[in-house]
């Protein structure tokens, strides 16, 4: 049972072309947090932005997207700010001033929803939580053929596009300051002596994670955000020792979870015969799960089987003298 | 207006508002003071986020407990079973974290990154499944992302507060052990101590306040009741026993006032107003604790600076080099240059007392720190204040014999 | 384009070095301090031009944080630092660093090439690749430690010399006047210790000055010119052949006996 060709165009293309993109750039920004040990700074700006979300929709009055992507941007923005404060001039450890700071935003976020609701305003913490992948149409198409008229490809839908630009903008910053990015990554301290600002890269790593964040939780939700910034660069990291491959190849695992992920979500169900379909964005994370525990377990050499033949290998070179075997 | 309403608050705080509103204050208090406890440990072995994928990792189970439950027929939602699925799961993903992050070459937070969004993608993709499934009772399985405490019945709030007690109990009990878990695991290897038994205990703890914490303020702010009491404590305070005391009393307070205000003004979520107000305890502490303090810091910082440059500059003087710019300004305004003289730095008879005692000073201090540098440790603030009134008189009438000029 | 930052003053050019007769190094009344506990006190020391300076002292005497310091990467309670004659932020195209082995995740996915390349980035700066010609200077480097059959290699698979080595390569590349290196003798093997010592020799012959901080005691005479005995203060400095002495050392690392009895009671339990 095949969905005919329109309805696939209409309603599975523009979410999937909405969670490939997310993907790929969550996936290659979450490179630098990944080897920056700033793993969760992900998890934080995606909840901290949540008071942003409210202000912006409540200072505008409507539910345009702009506002709120404004106010979410500059609610990230301090929310980076303040963890370093408390962090250096605190002297806690990041994962605390992290921990201290994302859940009052997001509490402060929450207050203010259920406060706008008395105000008869209705907005919900959930759309942040899961996205909307679903509600994400591209009327345009009709067909196949129809795919060659340019005036359809402009009506693509609106997230599709945003997204298409933060990635855009991914890819242009990591191409343009590659280098800057790996020494203050690799090594701080000597970037710093080098005159390149180490401190100002952190924010702006902070900051572009934060963008793509708020252009890909409108359409899949900060959940899959949070996943896709850190599953496909750890998968990679485990697959290879070089940086731009790790990049490349995190990049290619986003997109095939994406499309994993939602092929599962949307098909799956009908290839069982149940006409329902699961949450999307959920499925997405849960693929790129099985794909870290794949790389986790086959991993060619930090993989923990491929580690285990390896040392079987050492073993039974010639020559080879076991430790404990060294001790007096 | 505002007098019934202060009554009404003052009676919630005192627990005279009704037995079913005292109890729930007292039940989230003793959430709090739970939370403070086991968090200061958490904190201290640099765990913090571990319960942040700990109670996203509930999700899925309690998902699972549901559909059992259905499955099973049970006519309502059973809160015992789910919270069982919730420890399940949690404990599922704690682990998972402790292999990644053990096994394989990926950093903890990356390993608690990865858990936490994968399992709460899990109990999303579940949460979808029960509501196509068009089961009874489901609406009730959202309070468990955001918390409600209004959910509280009677009974589930004194069960709180009992396990809340018995979590803080078990630290109070085992307080030693963990004390030395937190500061050197490697040494208490070696001592014999159980450390891997130790850690298993600290984040059972751990679990136990998530789970009963899931009700009231739901998956995503537990963490907070874990990680912002011993957070603000931490500025209070050097001393363990001082820091688990202050969490507590931070927790505690936190629930308590975060419950009375909730209960009290229409539209306020008690997990978020429960956060917001341990909020605000953490950025009292941060500003304004005298001991690591943001404004005691910098304020000791500040004094630091400007006695090292009056000192710099009033020797130069005395030295008979010019001392110009801010250090300038700053002597006149202490009185110790004359005004009228712009350059070359005359001296007013308090100036030459100041300059005489630093030049001093400055001679002492490195005659000890030549003569004793095994002593240095003893005094925290050596080559910093004068030195009589850092060292004993009859040490520093020894220094000053050795550091007269034959 | 280089890299200009930090200090306002830092947008004028970097000059070239080196004005003859400024030190490669003037430190004056450096004092850091970690909370109100100093851990460089009221430093005074000016480097002599060409050399290699041994920085000694016990543990804790803060020769790493000395350098530190010196780098601008720890911040100072007062004093100042400079280097060929002007404040750091101006001459970081003549400074070179060699930070402790510990400092860096040596499971990084980058290559022992890409690491010496990066030495190269402040000639490079913003925006622009890095070309053949830097790759090549950074394998030319990766040579002259004997590295050069690991230019390829991963990081972490090398051992704890070579990664020593690779570091030190690195610091080549920069092609400094001036370079600070925080314990490059530290824990590697023989063959290493050789080869340090030759970029060392190198360095020295070639007319730069090194700073290194240096934890052995018995190879200070033999591996270096100049000598700073640091203990919190500057206890000693000079030419090896005048400040290694018995006197000196025991001053820096031990100081008196204890103080005399009715000092030593006045001071009580703290002194024991």
């Amino acid at each position: 049972m095949m969905p005919d060709v329109q309805e696939f165009l209409q309603i599975d293309a523009p979410a999937l072309l909405a969670a490939v993109l997310a993907c790929a750039a969550c996936a290659l920004v979450g490179n630098f947090l990944v080897l920056r040990r700033q793993g969760m700074m992900g998890d934080a700006v995606s909840h901290a932005i949540l008071p942003g979300i409210v202000g912006g929709f409540l200072v505008a009055g409507t539910r345009e997207t702009l506002p709120m992507m404004l106010g979410a941007l500059a609610a990230a923005a301090l929310a980076g700010l303040l963890i370093e404060v408390v962090r250096r001039l605190g002297r806690l450890e990041s994962g605390a001033a992290m921990g201290v700071v994302f859940t009052v935003m997001f509490a402060a976020g929450v207050v203010m929803i259920e406060q706008a609701s008395a105000a008869g305003v209705d907005l919900d913490a959930d759309c942040v939580l899961y996205g909307q992948l679903e509600t994400i149409l591209w009327l345009a198409p009709k067909g196949w053929a129809s795919l060659a008229n340019p005036a359809v490809w402009a009506a693509l839908p609106r997230e599709v596009l945003t997204l298409a630009a933060v990635f855009a903008l991914c890819v242009a910053l990591v191409g343009l300051f590659y280098k800057e990015l790996k020494i203050t990554t690799f090594d701080p301290a000597l970037a710093s002596t080098l005159g390149i600002p180490a401190g100002l890269f952190h924010y702006g790593v902070v900051l572009l994670v934060a963008a793509t964040a708020i252009a890909a939780f409108e359409a899949v939700g900060s959940i899959l955000v949070i996943a896709m910034l850190i599953a496909p660069p750890a998968a990679a990291r485990l697959l290879t020792d070089r940086l731009a491959a790790q990049i490349l190849l995190s990049v290619a695992l986003g997109v095939l979870a994406a499309l994993v992920g939602y092929g599962a979500a949307a098909f799956g169900p009908m290839l069982l015969g149940v006409s329902h379909s699961l949450n999307a964005a959920g499925m997405i994370a849960v693929a790129s799960g099985l794909i870290l525990a794949l790389a986790v377990l086959f991993g060619p050499r930090h993989g923990l089987l491929g580690r285990r033949r390896a040392v079987g290998r050492l073993r039974a070179a010639p020559g080879f003298v076991a430790p404990e075997a060294q001790k007096p | 207006m505002i007098d019934p309403l202060f009554e009404e608050a003052l009676r919630i705080l005192t627990f005279q508002s009704g037995f079913n509103s005292a109890v729930v204050v007292a039940g989230t208090a003793a959430l709090g003071l739970a939370g403070g406890t086991v968090g200061t440990f958490l904190l201290l072995r640099r765990r913090a986020l571990v319960s942040d994928a700990l109670s996203h990792a509930t999700l899925p189970g309690i998902a699972v407990a549901f559909l059992v439950g259905a499955a099973l027929g049970l006519p309502e939602r059973s809160l015992p079973l789910l919270l069982a699925g919730a420890v399940a799961s949690g404990v599922v993903g704690l682990l998972t974290v402790q292999a990644l992050s053990r096994f394989t070459r990926l950093t903890e937070d990356s390993a608690i990154g990865a858990v936490l969004s994968v399992f709460f993608g899990l109990g999303v993709v579940l949460l979808s499944v029960i509501q196509n499934l068009e089961l009874g009772g489901q609406a009730g399985l959202k309070t468990f992302i955001l918390g409600q405490t209004a959910a509280m019945a009677q009974g589930e709030a004194i069960a709180i507060g009992l396990l809340a007690a018995g979590a803080a109990l078990a630290v109070a009990l085992l307080f030693k052990e963990l004390r030395v878990l937190a500061f050197d695991p490697g040494f208490a290897a070696v001592q014999g101590w159980p450390v891997g038994a130790l850690d298993l205990v600290l984040m059972g703890l751990a679990t136990l306040v998530t789970v009963i914490g899931l009700q009231t303020v739901g998956l995503i702010l537990v963490v907070a009741l874990l990680i912002i009491p011993p957070a603000a404590a931490r500025f209070w305070t050097d001393r363990l026993p001082a820091l688990t005391l202050i969490a507590a009393v931070i927790g505690a307070l936190s629930g308590w006032l975060g419950a009375t205000l909730s209960a009290l003004l229409p539209k306020l979520p008690a997990g978020a107003v429960i956060v917001l107000v341990a909020g605000g305890f953490f950025l009292l502490s941060f500003l304004f604790a005298p001991a690591r303090g943001l404004v005691a810091a910098a304020l000791r910082q500040g004094r630091l600076r400007l006695t090292f440059a009056e000192r710099r500059a009033l020797t130069d003087l005395l030295d008979g080099r010019p001392v110009q710019g801010a250090a300038a300004l700053w002597l006149r305004l202490r009185g110790y240059v004359r005004d009228d003289v712009r350059k070359g730095g005359a001296l007013t008879p308090a100036g030459q007392a100041a300059a005489r005692a630093a030049a001093r000073d400055r001679r002492l201090w490195e005659r000890f720190l030549a003569d004793y540098p095994a002593l240095l440790p003893a005094h925290a603030n050596w080559g910093v204040d004068p030195i009589d009134s850092v060292l004993p008189g009859d040490m520093v009438r020894l220094l000053e014999e050795r550091s007269a000029p034959s | 384009m280089q890299y200009l930052w930090r200090t306002p003053g830092s947008r004028t050019a970097p000059e070239e070095a080196s004005p003859i007769g400024t030190p490669p190094l003037e430190i004056r009344g450096l004092t850091v301090a970690y909370h109100r506990r100093p851990v460089l006190w009221n430093v005074d020391y000016a480097a002599p031009s060409g050399g290699l300076i041994a920085v000694v002292g016990p543990n804790g005497a803060g020769k790493s944080t000395l350098i530190k310091a010196c780098l601008g990467l720890v911040p100072s309670v007062s004093g100042t630092v400079e280097v060929f004659g002007r404040p750091i932020a101006k001459q970081r195209r003549l400074i070179g660093y060699v930070p402790q082995r510990e400092s860096v995740d040596w499971d990084f996915p980058v290559s022992a090439l890409d690491v010496v390349a990066m030495g190269r980035y402040g000639k490079i700066g913003w925006f622009r690749p890095v070309t053949r010609a830097h790759k090549e200077a950074a394998l030319h480097a990766l040579e002259r430690v004997g590295m050069a059959d690991f230019a390829r290699r991963q990081i972490g698979q090398l051992s704890g010399g070579q990664q020593q080595r690779v570091f030190l390569a690195r610091a080549l590349a920069q092609e400094a006047q001036l370079y600070f290196m925080d314990e490059p003798f530290a824990g590697v093997d023989a063959a290493t210790e050789r080869a340090v010592l030759q970029v060392l020799r190198d360095l020295d012959a070639a007319g730069r000055t090194v700073i290194c901080v240096h934890h052995d005691l018995q190879t200070v005479s033999d591996y270096f010119d100049h000598a700073l005995l640091l203990n919190t203060r500057v206890v000693a400095q000079g030419p090896v052949a005048r400040v290694m002495t018995p006197d000196l050392l025991s001053r820096t690392y031990g100081g008196r006996p204890m103080p005399a009895p009715a000092a030593l009671g006045a001071l009580g339990a703290e002194a024991s």
